[in-house]
């Protein structure tokens, strides 16, 4: 992207963010939500998490060694760790480290 | 003027945690922005005016990408869908006071978190007790933004597979999200979704494209996923 074009992205996702957030104070402060907006309201966050877990991992070639085994290794220690820990920050910090350990010094 | 710096402290004490978890976060996100050829200020001014954790890390994706601002903003709206649930639960607590604009607009899931779970004192001014709140947890965000942005520019380390950081935080908060309903539905819905698009579109459609069949998929399996 040209830095012209970086600068409307990031008012475009301002202005998206701004809605998600907006939205209930705009339309429920007098009447109840429809049924279905809170079915996808209250289903979708463990949906997107799992798609945005595949989404950051896109880029990673799967059919060449080694195969996303570092990937999929440090999801695997992320996951432990928080389940051990259940601190963010520990999991995220650790699950970083251990993948950027890696892939800089494990061939 | 009367600043309640009583109320200060208050929400200062309540802040500490999520000042930790801000401070290394956006932290993370400032070194991955500069480690992708874009200066500082670009940072800066996007944790001034979006403030949402996974969006912002995403977006260093979507500067090196081809995806045209439709994409972008459908993508912004899914990911941070969420949100638009929180309100529901603060109509009334942001009732009738001058910084209401302000606190919508500040409302993370952590800030919310802390809205709804930390019991307030009673004899305290409320509204400028979440006002305090919100406004110290994304001045944590931005002196985090700044603090990695900044080293990132003066010290070269090497920074690959540091990206990683949003995959661990999508791996935690799904983490979280199981231990809400334990039902695995869910996330063999996204996974489904997501390998189906990997291998049938493009890497610049593949998020739009697995948001919009994982839809398809919801109402497909409404009776599980409602169990």
């Amino acid at each position: 992207m040209t830095q012209e074009k970086i600068y409307i992205a990031i008012t475009v996702m301002a202005v998206a963010n701004f809605l998600t957030r907006v939205f209930p104070f705009l339309f429920f402060i007098k009447h109840e939500p429809p049924k279905f907006i809170l079915f996808v309201e209250k289903s979708f966050p463990p949906i997107i998490m799992t798609i945005l877990i595949f989404y950051t991992l896109s880029g990673v070639n799967f059919t060449e060694a080694p195969y996303g085994t570092k990937e999929i290794a440090s999801i695997f220690f992320t996951a432990i760790v928080h389940c051990r820990f259940t601190n963010y920050l520990v999991s995220i910090f650790g699950g970083t480290i251990f993948y950027m350990f890696l892939v800089q010094f494990v061939n | 003027m009367d600043l309640h710096s009583r109320e200060f402290k208050i929400a200062f004490k309540t802040s500490i945690p999520v000042m930790m978890g801000y401070t290394v976060l956006g932290f993370a996100f400032g070194l991955l922005l500069i480690s992708s050829g874009k200066p500082w200020y670009i940072a800066l001014l996007m944790s001034i005016v979006i403030y949402a954790g996974a969006l912002q890390f995403l977006a260093v994706g979507f500067f090196s990408s081809k995806l045209g601002m439709i994409d972008i903003f459908i993508a912004s709206i899914m990911v941070n869908i969420r949100q638009s649930f929180y309100g529901l639960s603060l109509l009334k607590k942001f009732k009738k006071t001058k910084f209401k604009p302000y606190l919508i607009f500040a409302l993370t899931d952590e800030t919310y978190a802390l809205l709804t779970t930390i019991k307030e004192k009673e004899n305290i001014k409320k509204k400028w007790y979440y006002f305090y709140l919100s406004l110290l947890n994304q001045s944590y965000w931005i002196s985090g933004t700044l603090m990695g942005s900044i080293f990132g520019n003066s010290i070269h380390f090497n920074t690959k597979g540091l990206d990683f950081s949003l995959t661990a935080l999508f791996v935690v908060l799904a983490i979280e999200q199981y231990k809400k309903d334990k039902n695995l539905t869910p996330f063999f819905i996204g996974a489904f979704a997501s390998i189906v698009t990997f291998f049938v579109v493009s890497r610049e459609n593949m998020l739009l494209f697995a948001i919009l069949f994982s839809i398809v998929l919801m109402f497909l399996f409404k009776k599980r996923l409602e169990k």
